[in-house]
């Protein structure tokens, strides 16, 4: 008796959004299975990986990391054309550290002209990035809207604090937006629908269930990212079918695994290796568990998921 | 849940002088007000429509899914004016659904309609003599409609059974096995049969406010036995929420603080 693949079909099917100015579009989601299951059913587009670059130089980024940038990073505009030019990015994500009253307080006005800058100077879609303080990001994201619009970009985060005047801008200026709540997926659901709520259309939504790194809760955001998907395909519940974000290098480029050098840990391997590996994986496994967005920082990982992409896809 | 929406109905005053004048409009927004409120189907019931009930019929299907993007469900006893309502009957949102067929040969033809138009179809386990008396008889009745449907090119997917929900008040027992008709009508495919019940005949005869109480738990009761679709009042915000709160005990849902306003 010969084998027949058992197939699952859906009566959901994740929102497509697409992102950047006409003719330089990237569209995300639109499958109407889980991750990669082509042979059961529509996977139209391949997830994007977007590199991450800051407003100011990241002395915070491992040096692994941080090396790669050392000739660009002090600039926004010129690290994000080198993203561009010599790494080939798809897209950007800009994050706007230096607004955190902790890292340097700039204002949304000084925040707004970066943005204006880097926009200028790239042809590829752009991804906003508060830093991540409920209050600041309220007005920091309400200029970058302002200064990108027409732009079509992706703003973020709004959360359960200031989703309010963040969802007003991204709606005034047409841009889609990031919703993100702390690993749960029914706050991840209630924020959904409080934005919709305020006549956002849910086909601009993106949603950000938060991520973790490897070895340090991956499998909780693994989980909630794949109940999230089974809840909008299985369950055909609207609220639940926005693309996913994974905000990968952030959580990977701060643990210790990422940091410690194979001189001070010899059992672990050699630092550069290591860490490169340490983003790859958290990467892959978030968009094995429903990813359509990634962010990240290393151009050996990105090159390394966009490989395992081809592969998938 | 499916709710099948039973507003429209001949039975209702304002309904019949719609009807009767050709009044689009009272139809039109009952229509509207029960689609905005969650029904999956709008119920058209124009009775025996023994006097130009094909005209009738036409002009209901006509003018509720000029403003209504949902599929209807034709509730008449009257074939031809059943045919007449199918053949106008837009599938762009789903198929039309023929309220009814029985074990009684004066609904068989029903059969035949649903295989022409490939519309689903509400089978009631009741034959041509008195009511069935338990879960087996009505096991027993839906198992030779799902046999005529198969002669007929009715495909099972296509078919809701219904128990046959009876009064509380004056046969109590009943609704128990109706309950249990409801889990083991499931039993007698793979994949399981659709079930459909007429909510409300759980209160017929009781006084008026206890009759949403009534419905409501019995809902609950059918639910957990599997039910998939109940005629029912959209309108009724007590009832709906109670189907979207057991939706969540069911798995069926996911919760979240605003999950009633879904």
């Amino acid at each position: 008796m010969s084998f027949v693949v058992p197939k699952e079909s859906f009566g959901g099917k994740v929102l497509a959004v697409d992102f950047g100015k006409e003719g330089s579009k990237l569209t995300i989601g639109g499958e109407t299975t889980l991750p990669f299951l082509a042979f059961e059913g529509e996977v139209p587009n391949r997830p994007v990986v977007a590199y991450e670059i800051q407003d100011c130089a990241p002395e915070d980024w491992p040096e692994t990391v941080q090396s790669i940038y050392k000739d660009v990073s002090g600039d926004p505009v010129s690290w994000a054309k080198y993203c561009q030019e010599t790494l080939g990015a798809k897209a950007i994500a800009l994050r706007l550290v230096s607004t955190h009253p902790d890292r340097g307080d700039r204002s949304a006005e000084a925040a707004a002209q970066t943005i204006k800058d880097v926009l200028a100077a790239i042809n590829i879609p752009l991804i906003i990035l508060g830093s991540n303080h409920i209050e600041k990001d309220a007005t920091v994201l309400v200029a970058a809207a302002e200064a990108a619009s027409g732009y079509n970009c992706i703003i973020g985060k709004a959360q359960e604090g200031n989703y309010k005047t963040i969802v007003a801008a991204a709606l005034a200026h047409n841009h889609k937006l990031i919703a993100m709540s702390e690993l749960d997926i029914n706050l991840a659901k209630q924020l959904n629908i409080l934005i919709t709520q305020m006549g956002f259309d849910k086909e601009k939504l993106i949603t950000d269930p938060m991520c973790s790194a490897l070895g340090y809760g991956l499998e909780y955001t693994y989980s909630v990212m794949e109940r999230i998907r089974l809840a909008g395909l299985a369950q055909n519940d609207p609220t639940m079918q926005p693309p996913i974000v994974g905000d990968v290098g952030m959580y990977v480029w701060k643990v210790k695994e990422t940091v410690a050098s194979g001189n001070d840990v010899p059992e672990w391997g050699e630092l550069e290796e290591r860490s490169i590996s340490w983003e790859t994986v958290t990467a892959t496994s978030m968009m094995l568990s429903g990813s359509n967005l990634l962010i990240m920082r290393h151009p050996r990982a990105v090159e390394n998921v966009e490989k395992t992409i081809d592969e998938l896809m | 849940m499916i709710i099948i929406g039973e507003k429209i109905s001949v039975i209702a005053k304002k309904v019949r002088e719609a009807m009767d004048a050709r009044d689009p409009k009272p139809i039109q927004d009952l229509a509207m007000e029960q689609w905005k409120a969650g029904a999956h189907f709008i119920d058209v019931n124009i009775g025996p429509a023994e006097d130009k009930g094909e005209d009738l019929m036409k002009w209901m299907v006509e003018i509720i899914q000029e403003k209504v993007q949902a599929p209807l469900c034709l509730d008449t006893t009257n074939a031809s004016a059943l045919e007449a309502g199918l053949k106008v009957h837009n599938n762009e949102w789903g198929k039309a659904l023929i309220n009814s067929t029985s074990n009684d040969p004066e609904r068989f033809g029903m059969l035949e309609l649903a295989a022409k138009y490939e519309s689903e179809i509400i089978a009631l386990t009741v034959g041509k003599g008195g009511l069935p008396a338990d879960s087996e008889e009505r096991c027993g009745i839906a198992a030779e409609i799902m046999g005529r449907a198969m002669e007929f090119g009715v495909p099972l997917e296509n078919i809701y059974l219904d128990p046959l929900i009876l009064q509380v008040c004056t046969t109590q027992d009943q609704a128990m096995h109706s309950m249990k008709a409801i889990q083991d009508f499931q039993d007698l495919n793979d994949p399981p049969m659709k079930t459909v019940v007429g909510l409300s005949n759980i209160s017929n005869g009781v006084p008026r406010n206890m009759r949403s109480l009534i419905d409501k738990t019995y809902l609950v009761l059918l639910m957990y036995a599997g039910l998939t679709a109940a005629i029912a009042n959209p309108l009724d915000k007590d009832l709906v929420d109670v189907m979207k709160t057991t939706d969540l005990f069911l798995n069926k849902s996911l919760y979240a603080d605003s999950y009633l306003d879904m």
